[in-house]
């Protein structure tokens, strides 16, 4: 799977998290413009674990701020 | 430094904290954060803030801490060999009395190895961050204690946390760790915060299915969950799979210290890697002599187990029938945990209980799991059947002045 592909995905896959329907740009953040809590944050990454038979141990997501950061990792990590 | 630089305060973080502690008490409520024990009667039983009160949220499972036996052998220990020993284990600070507790718990386990520590917060903090290193993974249910992600925020192993008691989402993650990585699943065998027990038999067959080595924190259990009293594993008779049990003397033994137990071959070699152990000072000689007596007794508390079985029970069924939400369908430990609507409430509900004179805990978000207010109840052994009454019209009451059933 390309970036633009993995993106489009993960933006469906945001959907159900994005209860006040922000709008996602690459720099959308997840604490900040999302304001997703800890709990979130854990059934979010595990949704996209499981899409992309991946893990996103808590030591990478320490370095995932924000949307664009997100699609980048997948990327690499499904690569 | 600059001349005139402004000084950032380090403390601004804690703002929000503050903040809500003095809403909290400004309600006129005690703060449940500061009770102190004035005088304290029994394992179940203590005068607080100047009232006599039944005591309901120590972890005193088993009522060891003023056992005659026990209370004599600290005595023995503290004439005999000084009030501390000033030193690390490795160096001048193990005495007779840290090898017989850790012969103690070998018995008790029936396991080759026991490592002493100072507390069981240490003892995760230590065992975990040494063992699974860079390049490793540690996966852990998403519930897991402070001191096990303590434990993991101290090492360099990539740390990948499933969601709680969810066998297929641990399965899941223990499949994707890269080829050849080594991997070390952390549980624990009942979870304090509702008191609810883990699929353990499940979840070690997965992981050992897929290569990985295996933690227990069974803290909550020891003494009284399985045949032997020596936790979950042993109930769910998969305490042979268990790679490494970590345990605490501050609950059923009834003094403070942390130990593991284990049957790995090299499990020595810990002893001179795992920096919680070396640095820093061995429990006092009173402690460990407190500890190996209690531990030695624990193995012959049959009928003890039953009674506080019985009053798990009886307090359980009691509190659902007089309407309150609690943390587990079933008595599944001797935590019993009473969901509260919210923090606010909760409070004040603790407080009420406190003034009828029964002491719980109060426990909150973060240490909570979904954002919930509890008060927790754990009970005890030497909880007399009239006392579990007396706390069920303590609870009835309260219950109904705050307006929560």
């Amino acid at each position: 799977m390309d970036r633009a592909a993995i993106e489009a995905s993960i933006r469906s896959l945001i959907e159900p998290f994005n209860k006040k329907d922000v709008e996602i740009g690459e720099g959308t953040t997840f604490a900040g413009d999302l304001e997703f809590d800890s709990l979130t944050v854990m059934d979010f990454v595990a949704a996209i674990e499981d899409e992309f038979d991946i893990i996103i141990s808590m030591n990478q997501q320490a370095e995932i701020e924000n949307f664009g950061q997100l699609v980048d990792a997948v990327t690499r990590l499904s690569g | 430094m600059t001349e005139g630089a402004t000084e950032t305060d380090l403390f601004s973080k804690f703002d929000e904290i503050i903040e809500l502690r003095r809403s909290l008490l400004a309600g006129g409520a005690e703060d449940p954060f500061g009770l102190v024990m004035e005088k304290v009667l029994s394992p179940t039983r203590a005068i607080c803030n100047g009232r006599d009160t039944i005591l309901l949220g120590t972890y005193n499972y088993m009522g060891m801490t003023f056992d005659p036996d026990v209370i004599e052998a600290g005595k023995d220990a503290l004439d005999n060999y000084g009030a501390g020993t000033t030193g690390s284990r490795v160096l001048n600070g193990t005495y007779q009395g840290h090898r017989e507790v850790e012969e103690a718990l070998k018995q008790f386990y029936a396991m080759d190895h026991a490592m002493v520590f100072s507390t069981g917060y240490q003892a995760n903090l230590g065992i975990i961050s040494t063992i699974a290193g860079k390049g490793d993974y540690i996966i852990l249910d998403i519930d897991s204690h402070a001191s096990i992600w303590d434990g993991c925020a101290l090492g360099n192993a990539e740390v990948v946390p499933f969601k709680h008691n969810d066998i297929e989402a641990l399965e899941k993650r223990l499949k994707r760790v890269p080829e050849g990585a080594g991997k070390l699943v952390v549980l624990e065998g009942v979870y304090s915060m509702l008191g609810d027990i883990a699929p353990l038999k499940e979840m070690i067959a997965v992981s050992k299915a897929n290569g990985a080595m295996v933690l227990v924190d069974e803290a909550h259990s020891m003494g009284f969950i399985g045949p032997n009293g020596r936790g979950v594993a042993e109930e769910q008779c998969v305490i042979d799979d268990v790679d490494f049990i970590i345990g605490t003397f501050s609950k059923s033994v009834g003094t403070v210290g942390g130990f593991c137990v284990s049957n790995h071959p090299k499990f020595e070699v810990m002893r001179l890697v795992c920096r919680p152990y070396v640095f820093t000072a061995s429990l006092p000689p009173s402690v460990v002599a407190t500890a190996a007596t209690s531990i030695r007794k624990l193995m012959h508390a049959g009928n003890k187990r039953a009674h506080l079985w019985e009053n798990s029970r009886v307090l359980h069924k009691g509190l659902r029938d007089l309407g309150f939400t609690l943390g587990t369908d079933e008595p599944q430990s001797a935590i019993i945990a009473v969901i509260m609507p919210d923090l606010t409430k909760g409070a004040a509900m603790w407080e009420a209980l406190l003034h009828e004179g029964l002491y719980v805990n109060l426990a909150r978000p973060p240490a909570t799991p979904a954002g919930m207010t509890l008060l927790r109840c754990s009970l005890c052994a030497e909880h007399s059947a009239e006392q579990v009454t007396a706390i069920l019209g303590m609870f009835e009451r309260a219950g109904k002045a705050v307006g929560i059933i």
